[in-house]
């Protein structure tokens, strides 16, 4: 990586030359149903859609960058593949979906992989050719990572695992996992018997079970391993560790600084984009935006994904953060998940009969959007630990509040 | 829906003047202050009054030529939110608007005459108000010519320390148009200024009788005054809100330290997530309600507030508003029994969550308005 940052000019020039390619390339709609994120990709054409776009996007020298040469990147400063963020994000275009690899193992393995991990696995997560996936919930303890127990034992040159994952994202197309598992249940801090693995997908023992979802696609599976050997040399950052490199791996995904390999991680849906899809709705013989019920409820909206906005920004300002130091901080998941999820819901509340109707039918707005946006959304208020354990979460370490 | 200006920041005389009024606000009006004054004729200490117009926050907005330092209405916002948040009432917000006001109208004799007197204490409050609706722009008062003069006829409604005040920044009917008029306080007739009884008991307004009253015409401001009663408006709100964000922050660190202390069924009632939860609500209003103000403190400037000001005005107040109607709403009810006494402090916080709702519009108002901005 180059510690040369670049001039403003070369920033520019980077980025519209990123802007000429996109007018180009960016691909047209398919006239099916794209994800917004990764945890929707639910079905095989999806899913080799989205493999050659990521595949175009990096042989264009557009994905990881600030990669080292040697293994698919171009070694470039991070800013320069902010740029291409930007762009892609301007460009709305399809999700670099091999999120899992570029965004967690891919930098984890960078950081503290060995030099061989680095030639095996990290080409393969920039040209989607390898997919990854994380095994981190457990059937019995969605929220609570560190009471994982999938077990590993160590015979000989390998583990045997047992036990199960659930919420799997791409488990039936990814080649490798991300394993949180049991390596020691004897210890007296159950995080510390945890070891982290780079498993492989195919093998003996390890079946995947796809999970449909509300929205009645798919996306998510369960994963069992019963009796299955994965090399020793999978266990990255030692045994016992695996609590510490979990708790590292969650960090890349802040930004190309903190070591992502970038692209699309999801297509935002905003209120703005729902205001224009709803113009043509009709409420009690005239338009809806006219109903000053409607009105009222959709500026309360705006307001709320303005002030998330606002709040982004508003973190950097430390005089204004003094006195609440980690609330922005700590409450943004919660607040922009739940923000989604009220208007998602409210997108398809307002819609009269049409709301009524489902992706597949062709009165449906926009192809049945924000049915599947309002239903898939869970995955955001659920996942990463619910919108509940958050609140725990903000209640006790900002507010300082006891324990539940 | 047309790009959202996202700019908020916070300039370096607005950071030191947080720090002062974090820690001024702080020292003089610790909550036995707050509550000596609540049944004070003034409601406020002539004092810590006297010390504000010291500090030279009475002109932080004032241009230096007439004594102030010219910074902006976004520098009274630290100040404000700080008083918010210590309870302290003092006629700041109506005298620095009338202030502003007079600025805004660019009527010169009207601001060497007032503005450096105004900067050193001088109390002064704007009337605009004729009735409940914030929403009505017809003014019924008038001011009609009698001979050189201007007689007026007409009341106004919740005037701010209209009994301490001696100066009237009026909106007034003349000759088929809205005006501003200053009216001095000697020019008002035996009983004119009736003192209400508010909702918030740290605050002090009236209805005042301005009928009779007979002032020079050189007292009419100039400039266009439908506009600048707009900006008024918006500026109130703003202030309005910025206080309320304050008090939204007190009235949630009342409610938490409660949670922390109190013990029910062998647990410390904060444990249960029926109360942590909302409190995690009203942490995020508070950030929200911070967010927009400190964003609408970036965006207004002497100029007339322009569609992005407007827009963020309107926000500030409307957030802040729920903000603290909810926190202190529940402040009052997680104190149990203790909540609903006089005693206890969050009474402090819901009286003032229902005053400050409707101080320049509330939430409803405003969002009716932005949705005439940013829908249509």
């Amino acid at each position: 990586m180059s510690d040369h940052a670049p001039s403003a000019s070369e920033l520019a020039d980077f980025r519209a030359e990123v802007s000429g390619w996109l007018e180009e390339h960016n691909p047209a709609d398919p006239g099916f149903l794209l994800p917004q994120t990764f945890m929707e990709v639910g079905s095989d054409q999806q899913l080799e859609f989205l493999r050659e776009w990521q595949h175009k996007l990096w042989s264009a020298g557009y994905l990881g960058v600030h990669w080292p040469e040697q293994y698919g990147g171009r070694g470039m400063h991070p800013a320069f593949q902010n740029e291409i963020n930007r762009e892609l994000r301007r460009h709305r275009t399809p999700i670099t979906f091999n999120v899992i690899g570029l965004g967690w193992a891919g930098p984890l393995i960078l950081d503290i992989g060995t030099e061989e991990d680095k030639a095996k696995y990290i080409k393969g997560i920039l040209s989607a050719e390898d997919i990854w996936c994380q095994g981190f919930s457990e059937p019995d303890h969605g929220s609570d990572l560190g009471n994982a127990q999938t077990r590993a034992v160590r015979d000989g040159d390998d583990y045997i695992v047992n036990g199960s994952k659930i919420w799997t994202t791409m488990g039936n197309y990814a080649k490798y996992m991300i394993l949180l598992a049991r390596t020691d249940p004897t210890t007296k801090r159950k995080y510390d018997g945890l070891s982290f693995f780079l498993s492989p997908m195919h093998g003996t023992g390890i079946d995947t079970r796809p999970i449909q979802k509300i929205t009645g696609e798919y996306g998510f599976t369960e994963t069992f391993f019963t009796d299955a050997r994965i090399p020793s040399s999978c266990l990255i950052g030692g045994e016992g560790n695996g609590w510490r490199v979990a708790m590292q791996t969650l960090q890349y995904e802040r930004g190309a600084a903190a070591g992502a390999a970038g692209g699309q991680v999801q297509v935002r849906v905003s209120i703005a984009d729902l205001i224009d899809e709803v113009r043509s709705v009709k409420r009690d013989g005239a338009p809806l935006l006219e109903d000053p019920v409607i009105r009222d409820r959709l500026v309360q909206l705006i307001m709320d994904e303005k002030a998330l906005g606002l709040a982004d920004k508003r973190s950097t300002l430390g005089d204004l953060n003094s006195d609440y130091p980690m609330s922005l901080l700590l409450s943004y998941k919660l607040r922009v998940s739940e923000y989604q999820r009220r208007m998602r819901q409210y997108g398809l509340e307002i819609q009269g009969g049409l709301g009524g109707l489902y992706v597949g039918d062709e009165d449906t707005i926009a192809g049945g959007f924000w049915q599947r946006a309002y239903f898939n959304n869970f995955a955001t208020t659920i996942g990463g630990g619910t919108s509940q354990i958050q609140c725990n979460i903000i209640g006790e370490q900002v507010l300082g509040l006891p324990k539940s | 829906m047309k790009k959202s200006n996202m700019a908020i920041g916070l300039s370096e005389e607005q950071g030191m003047l947080l720090d002062t009024a974090r820690e001024f606000c702080r020292d003089r009006s610790a909550i036995p202050a707050v509550r000596a004054l609540l049944q004070s004729e003034s409601g406020f200490d002539a004092q810590v009054w006297q010390e504000i117009a010291e500090l030279g926050w009475l002109g932080v907005a004032v241009s230096e030529a007439h004594g102030g330092s010219g910074l902006g209405m976004g520098s009274a916002i630290p100040i404000v939110e700080c008083m918010g948040k210590r309870l302290l009432s003092t006629p700041y917000i109506t005298t620095v608007l009338v202030a502003e006001a007079l600025q805004r109208a660019q009527s010169h004799a009207l601001c060497e005459r007032h503005l450096p007197a105004i900067v050193g204490g001088q109390i002064a409050t704007l009337a605009l108000l004729e009735s409940e609706d914030w929403g009505e722009e017809t003014i019924e008062l008038t001011a009609t010519d009698a001979g050189g003069d201007l007689q007026l006829a007409g009341s106004k409604t919740q005037v701010a320390y209209a009994v301490q005040a001696e100066l009237f920044l009026v909106s007034v009917t003349y000759q088929d148009e809205a005006r501003l008029l200053l009216v001095p306080a000697s020019a008002l007739g035996e009983g004119a200024v009736r003192r209400q009884t508010n909702i918030d008991e740290t605050r002090r307004s009236s209805r005042v009788d301005f009928t009779g009253a007979t002032v020079s015409s050189d007292h009419l401001l100039s400039g266009d005054a439908t506009a600048i009663i707009r900006d008024l408006r918006l500026l109130g709100a703003l202030l309005y809100a910025a206080e309320a964000a304050g008090s939204t922050a007190a009235c949630m660190d009342l409610t938490v330290d409660y949670l922390k202390t109190r013990k029910q069924f062998g647990h410390l009632i904060g444990s249960y997530q029926s109360l942590k939860h909302p409190m995690v609500e009203v942490l995020c209003d508070m950030d929200n309600a911070r967010s927009f103000v400190y964003h609408a403190a970036t965006l207004v400037s002497e100029a007339s507030l322009d569609e992005d000001a407007e827009s963020a005005c309107r926000m500030a107040k409307a957030q802040a508003s729920e903000a603290l109607k909810f926190a202190a709403d529940r402040a009052v009810q997680f104190h149990g029994g203790m909540g609903f006494t006089y005693e206890c402090d969050a009474q402090l916080y819901i009286r003032r969550a229902q005053w400050s709702q409707q101080a320049f519009g509330d939430a409803y108002h405003h969002r009716k308005r932005l949705a005439s901005l940013l829908l249509d």
